[in-house]
Parts: C-alpha cells; sequence; structure tokens
C-alpha cells in the first residue's frame, strides 16, 4: 500500500498513457510528465510568494496581504490577474527582439533545469549519466538572459544592474560547481539518481546524508551561500536592489514579461533547492529508517520548502551585502574554503572507516575556518556595542 | 579551448544523415552566418552563442554527452558572456562609421574556402582510413564522462596540468594589466 502511494504518480502517468497506441507512447510519457512539471512547479511559486509576504511581514512586525481572500490567501490570484492584464510597456529605443527574448530565455533556460531532478522514487523525468553537468550547464545560460534583459532596455540603470548581477553570478558559480564536485567525487557518479542512492542508508536508524559528514556540513554551507548569490536572492540582492537601482536589470519590463522574471527567479531558486536537497539531503530519502513509510516525493517536497523558509527567513534577516563586499567574500573567503573542503573529501574518503577520519576532518574545517576568520577580520575593530538615540 | 575528446558513431557512415542533423546543422550555420553579416555588435555576439548551442546540440546528437554539456558550460556560459562584457567595456558596441564588411572581401572568402576544403578533405579521408569504416559498422563505444575522467587523470595527465599552468599564467597575467593600469591612472 505504502509501495503504491509512493509510486503513486509513476502509476497514474502508466494508466493514462496506456490508452495510446504502443507508439505513442513514450513521447506521451515524457509529455505528460513535462505538463506535470509545468503546472506544478508555478503552482508552488505562487504559494511560495504568499509565504514571502506574510513571512516577512510578520518578520518586520506587520501583517502581510490580507484583503484578498481571508488571511490573503487569494493574493497570488490576484496578483497574477494583474500581472497578466497590465499593459506591456517597451521603450522606444530598445533593442525589441533581445528585450522579448530575454525573459523567454530565463524561463526556458530554468524549467530546463527541472528535467534531471529525482523527485521521487523513479521520478525524474531525464535519467542521464551526467546529469549534474546538464544542470550547471543550463544553469550558465540563466546569466546570458539577464544580461540581455539589462543591455536591450537601454537604460543606465539597468544595465548597471545586469552588469553587477552578471559578475555576482559568474563570480559563485565556482564555488556552487567546486561544492558539488565534492558530491561527486564520494558518491563517483555525476547521475543525481545514484547520488541519492548513495546517501539512502540507515546506519541505526540515522541516515547517511552527505550533511552529516564534515566536509558535507562545510560543502552544504558554502554550497547554500553560493545558491543564495546565484539566484540574486538577500543578502547577495544587490542587482535588484529596490532602494539602489530601481528594479536593476528589469526596470524596463511591466505585464507579463516581468511576471516571466520573477516566476524563472524564485523557479531558480525551487531548482537549486531541490539539487541542494538532492545533493546534501538525501534527496527523497527520509530522515529515520522507521520513517520509510511515507512517500518519497513527499520527502523531497518537504526538503525543497523548507529550503525556501530559509531563504525567506535569510531575506527578513541578513542586510544586503555591497557589491565588493560581496565579489570579496566570494573569491577570498568562499573559494578557498570551498577548495579546501575538495581536499577534505578526499582525506574523509582515504582514511576509510572509524571515527579517526571524523576528528581529522572536523578540525581541519573548524581551523580553516576560524583561522581565515580571524585573518579576514584583523582589520576591523569592533568594540562593545553603543547605541546612539536622538535628542 | 582544447578539442573536445569525442568518438564519431559509426552509425552515421552507413545511414543517411538525419533530419534532426539537418535542422541543428541549419540552426549552427545561421547562427554563425547572422554573427558575422548582423551590423550591430551584441547582436553578433547572441547570434555566435546561437551558432555554440547548435555546435552543442551537434554533439550530444552524437551521444557525446561530455562534449556536448561542458561546450554548453564553457562557451555559452563563460566566452559569450566574456565577449559581451569585451565589447561593452570597449568602444566596440558603437557601429564603425565606414561600415562593418572590409573591403577586400574577395580575399577573405577565398582564404576561408581554401581553410574549409583543406579541413573537409581531413576529414573525409580519415573517414576512409578509420578501422571499422570499411566492411561490417561496429558499434562505437560510448565514451562515458568516467572513461575521460580516468584518461584525463591517467594517461594525459601531464597535458592536463599544462594546461592548468597556462590558465593560471593568463590569471595572473590579467591581473598585474589590471592592477598596472589602475596604477597608472592615480
Amino acid at each position: 500500500m505504502t509501495e503504491a502511494l509512493d509510486q503513486v504518480f509513476v502509476l497514474l502517468s502508466r494508466w493514462l498513457v496506456s490508452f495510446l497506441p504502443a507508439g505513442w507512447r513514450p513521447a506521451a510519457g515524457v509529455a505528460l510528465s513535462v505538463a506535470a512539471i509545468v503546472c506544478l512547479f508555478p503552482a508552488l511559486f505562487a504559494l511560495t510568494v504568499l509565504l514571502e509576504r506574510k513571512g516577512l511581514g510578520r518578520m518586520q512586525n506587520r501583517i502581510g496581504p490580507n484583503r484578498v481572500g481571508p488571511l490573503g490567501i487569494l493574493q497570488p490570484i490576484a496578483d497574477g490577474i494583474k500581472s497578466l492584464t497590465k499593459e506591456d510597456i517597451v521603450p522606444t529605443s530598445a533593442d525589441g527582439v533581445v528585450h522579448f527574448l530575454a525573459p523567454v530565455v530565463l524561463a526556458t533556460a530554468v524549467f530546463m533545469g527541472f528535467a534531471v531532478l529525482p523527485m521521487g522514487r523513479n521520478m525524474t523525468l531525464a535519467k542521464m549519466d551526467a546529469g549534474l553537468l546538464f544542470y550547471f550547464a543550463i544553469g550558465a545560460s540563466t546569466e546570458l538572459s539577464v544580461f540581455m534583459a539589462g543591455w536591450s532596455s537601454r537604460n543606465k540603470y539597468s544595465l548597471l544592474g545586469a552588469m553587477r548581477a552578471v559578475a555576482q553570478m559568474i563570480s559563485y558559480e565556482v564555488p556552487l560547481l567546486m561544492s558539488s564536485v565534492a558530491v561527486v567525487m564520494i558518491a563517483g557518479s555525476l547521475s543525481l539518481d545514484r547520488i541519492v542512492e548513495a546517501q539512502n542508508h540507515y546506519t541505526w536508524g540515522l541516515p547517511h546524508w552527505y550533511i552529516f559528514t564534515p566536509w558535507g556540513f562545510a560543502g552544504f554551507v558554502l554550497f547554500a551561500i553560493a545558491a543564495t548569490a546565484e539566484t540574486n536572492r538577500s543578502p547577495f540582492d544587490l542587482p535588484e536592489g529596490e532602494s539602489e537601482l530601481v528594479a536593476g536589470y528589469f526596470t524596463e519590463y511591466s505585464g507579463f514579461k516581468f511576471a516571466l522574471f520573477f516566476l524563472g527567479e524564485y523557479l531558480a531558486m525551487f531548482s537549486i533547492s531541490g539539487l541542494g536537497a538532492t545533493l546534501f539531503l538525501g534527496g527523497w530519502s527520509a530522515p529515520f529508517s522507521f520513517l520509510g513509510w511515507v512517500p518519497s516525493w513527499i520527502w523531497f517536497f518537504g526538503k525543497l520548502l523548507v529550503s525556501m523558509c530559509v531563504f525567506i527567513w535569510m531575506r527578513g534577516t541578513l542586510p544586503r551585502l555591497r557589491q565588493d563586499q560581496l565579489m570579496n567574500f566570494a573569491w577570498k573567503f568562499v573559494l578557498p574554503l570551498t577548495m579546501l573542503n575538495l581536499m577534505v573529501a578526499a582525506l574523509w574518503h582515504f582514511l576509510g572507516d572509524g571515527w579517526a577520519r571524523w576528528a581529522v576532518c572536523s578540525a581541519i574545517l573548524a581551523v580553516s575556518y576560524v583561522g581565515m576568520a580571524w585573518v579576514g577580520m584583523r582589520r576591523m575593530h569592533f568594540g562593545a556595542r553603543s547605541y546612539r538615540y536622538a535628542e | 579551448m582544447g578539442h573536445p575528446a569525442f568518438s564519431v558513431s559509426h552509425r552515421e557512415q552507413v545511414a543517411p544523415m538525419s533530419f534532426v542533423f539537418y535542422v541543428l546543422a541549419a540552426v549552427t550555420l545561421a547562427g554563425a552566418l547572422a554573427a558575422v553579416l548582423l551590423k550591430n555588435t551584441v547582436h553578433c555576439a547572441l547570434a555566435l552563442t546561437v551558432a555554440f548551442a547548435g555546435l552543442a546540440l551537434l554533439y550530444l546528437e552524437l551521444d557525446a554527452q561530455f562534449a556536448g554539456f561542458a561546450q554548453i558550460l564553457v562557451y555559452i556560459g563563460a566566452v559569450a558572456i566574456l565577449i559581451v562584457f569585451a565589447i561593452l567595456l570597449t568602444k566596440g558596441s558603437e557601429t564603425p562609421k565606414d561600415g562593418v564588411y572590409s573591403k577586400n572581401w574577395l580575399a577573405g572568402l577565398a582564404i576561408a574556402a581554401g581553410v574549409f576544403a583543406v579541413l573537409g578533405w581531413a576529414v573525409l579521408e580519415s573517414a576512409r582510413v578509420l578501422p571499422g569504416s570499411g566492411g561490417t559498422p561496429t558499434a562505437a563505444p560510448a565514451v562515458t564522462v568516467l572513461q575521460i575522467g580516468n584518461a584525463l587523470m591517467g594517461r594525459y595527465v601531464l597535458p592536463l596540468e599544462i594546461v592548468a599552468l597556462l590558465l593560471t599564467a593568463a590569471l595572473i597575467g590579467a591581473v598585474i594589466v589590471a592592477m598596472h593600469e589602475k596604477e597608472e591612472t592615480r
């Protein structure tokens, strides 16, 4: 029974496809899965937008939207209707074709990233041997769409926002890839399905997720930092900082194109949270072995939603980083720690089983983190906290 | 960038080229032609990106997964951005006054045709010379990422280290050039 519930979507798609003649079945199965993804993730996007506005509101000591529907639940519907019916203003001097194509390229690239995420047991749309490489290759294309948006608007603020965004995304792409490479090294495969299966074992009821190892924990933190910067999310959202650059690279977009950019940004957050969950948090595997009866897709989407809540939490809590602080952080702190993490992961593998490797790896990572922080903060003099009140 | 390793799928030699190949080749050629014929330099760079994407899809059609994805990651994700930044940060985005086409385009065309003829002859000759192309076509072994990794770390580790050294030297050189410029402007 739990087996059937776990595989309910696979069985449902097989049943629906069985109505068609045999020649059409593979293509119809793929089309059905694509349609499911295209319907599900924008629905999750609507839910997340609501969660974000209410959540941020409560964190900032105010109530979020509360007019549309009880407790503001129908707000995303109002937002959707507004985006679809607003006038689409394109500046006269803007480059028409590129201006139109930029949100299309972004939405396409982000949707393609969902194809390799294992959303449950046997629920990957495209089982590829080089799945992780596909994901990062597609993610690299999103930077191009950001640049296209900023340049085609013929607006110096848009261009400035686009340059900053592209510089930030390129800088943080290296730590993102290198923290994933540690996982690939230990799991021995680029295929996301096999990475999840390598984490799906339990010792004394506790899972073998990579986040519970020293290098995995450090790797997850670095991956989360790089992921936040890749999706231009606070505290790395200077490119779209509302107080600095109007709206950055999508200043000149209105109506549906703006909605597409917004959708693309949130979908990128979903897909990178899904990737983080797959690489470090065990994908669709349950946290404890006695919880294995809960369907695998519930665990995957649960981890996804928890990651989204952490993103929203960070947005409401941390102040925005300045551009040079952001770049310094990437190249002088995150990147060296990522390279060290790679070597520690290799050390973990070669030290063999036992408590020695836990002690050695944790010690190396802790000392290096504290050491680098100490070196970086030598020039700052923090005294006792002082308060100044207006007289 | 280095030459990505890929294996020619032998089925291509006995079967006529497929419809997908024609579509992808048309896309690549259209992108490359647009990259040289368009007037606005940033448009040319974006058309070049389309040509890169077409090449990557051709690699994928030949079952060379690593080559295809590395092409997207490196060329579209990094080289295209680099070209675009270079266009924007220099004065290249303004269309030059006396047009974009050079005066001696006929000589250029002749040289390009000559190079293409040599390359085409080399490719067709290699198809004749490689084993397995004569009699019964043998299935080419699919090159997996594992094999590429093993080859890079095993047999080709010296070229790998030399390329790494070269890239590090280029990076340091770029930083030094940029730093000197900053000091001169003070």
